[in-house]
């Protein structure tokens, strides 16, 4: 039951901690907890589909489906994160002071939330659907293995669960003031780790050069299937043998978002939408 | 602007052309999963060679092949192959799983 427990924790590890920055990142919007729950269960749906036609999806692109699906997923995320923070530079000061002086839920309806809900309808679809082959596996294993299936599948979802509020808990403690700068730069780290985990899968699809097989090895301090080196590694995109070009790709990241959010930050008229 | 049709515009094809039969030619190597077991165990392979590693899911349900050491991880379903491209290896062993049964299916690879 363990055994299963930490598989099942490892898998919604990513998913957890991306909803719980999400919702840490629209504290104060009308609505979030609606468009949360629609990526969650959007997610789980979809991943439901993924499972469902795995053999398809890894038949595809003579063999490389798989990966060229999870680089796609990975990339799209990285770009809703970003489009976030761009729209965040703007509209971020606002927020927090509407937050300080009302304290409850604001109207701010033009907040992107959709992008924010597509980011965890990603990371509940690629991590939730190898979760549900491996379920399946177990399930079908025979009747014996349901008490295993279920209470292993419990603990490592509850585990998963709890690390998701206390990482919410502790970002509520930021002060308002702070509390969205402090989200944007753990989106802005989240996007950079996820841009180069796909460019990794590119490479294991032969489609990108790896530029330096490993640039190092940390993986005796930190190995990455270890529950701290899963969670590094989607709060800051650790990877204990990272290829050249993930670095290239992370560093890539974050200069470009960066170089965004400043521009829009005080470029161009202040885009004042009206609530919808 | 140069002229479309001018040869030299097109020299990369040939580059290309030369690159591309360079993946048949890769070592394969077969490994075999069946009652959540991989068969060889262990595989010895030559060091600094790309090579091709197909992977054979012999049971009806699927596998995720992952190695950390060798970095890669693919979903196997279940009676279904998957090619995985080694790249250059280091002799060492670089140890494998499959990470839906991690107790039984465990194995490596050594490269010599």
């Amino acid at each position: 039951m363990l055994a299963t427990a930490v598989i099942v924790l490892r898998e919604v590890l990513e998913a957890a901690l991306v909803v719980s920055i999400v919702l840490a990142a629209t504290r104060g919007v009308l609505g979030r907890g609606a468009w949360v729950t629609y990526g969650i269960v959007g997610g789980t749906l979809g991943a439901l589909v993924v499972a469902a036609f795995a053999d398809v999806l890894a038949a595809a692109a003579s063999g490389l489906g798989q990966e060229i699906f999870n680089a796609t997923v990975l990339f799209v995320a990285v770009a809703m994160l970003g489009w976030h923070n761009v729209w965040m530079t703007r509209h971020g000061r606002e927020m927090a002071a509407s937050l300080s002086s009302v304290g409850t839920a604001v109207r701010l309806g033009a907040k992107p939330l959709y992008a924010l809900s597509i980011v965890v309808m990603l990371a509940v679809l690629r991590e939730g659907s190898e979760l549900v082959l491996f379920l399946y596996g177990i399930a079908s294993a025979g009747p014996g293995q349901s008490t295993q299936l279920a209470g292993g599948f419990a603990l490592g979802l509850v585990c998963g669960v709890a690390l998701s509020v206390g990482m919410y808990l502790g970002l509520l403690r930021v002060p308002a003031k702070r509390l969205f700068t402090v989200t944007g730069w753990l989106i802005l780290l989240l996007a950079a780790g996820m841009a180069a985990q796909g460019a990794a899968y590119l490479v294991q699809a032969d489609i990108l050069p790896p530029l330096g097989e490993t640039i190092w090895d940390t993986s005796q301090i930190l190995p990455d299937d270890s529950i701290i080196g899963k969670l590094m590694h989607t709060l800051v995109g650790y990877t204990a043998r990272p290829y050249g070009i993930q670095l290239g790709f992370y560093a890539a990241t974050l200069v470009v978002l960066l170089v965004l959010m400043k521009l829009f930050a005080h470029g161009g008229e202040p885009a004042r939408r009206p609530a919808a | 602007m140069s002229n479309p049709l001018y040869w030299s515009n097109y020299v990369w094809i040939l580059g290309l052309l030369a690159w591309a039969p360079s993946y048949a030619q890769d070592p394969s190597f077969t490994l075999t999963i069946q009652d959540h077991r991989f068969k060889p165990p262990e595989l010895q392979v030559p060091a600094g060679k790309r090579l091709k590693l197909l992977v054979k899911n012999l049971d009806a349900t699927a596998e995720e092949f992952e190695s950390h050491d060798l970095k890669l991880e693919k979903v196997i379903p279940g009676k279904s192959e998957a090619t995985l491209t080694v790249r250059p290896l280091k002799p060492g062993t670089y140890k494998f799983v499959g990470e839906f049964h991690e107790k039984t299916a465990r194995g490596g690879i050594i490269a010599k």
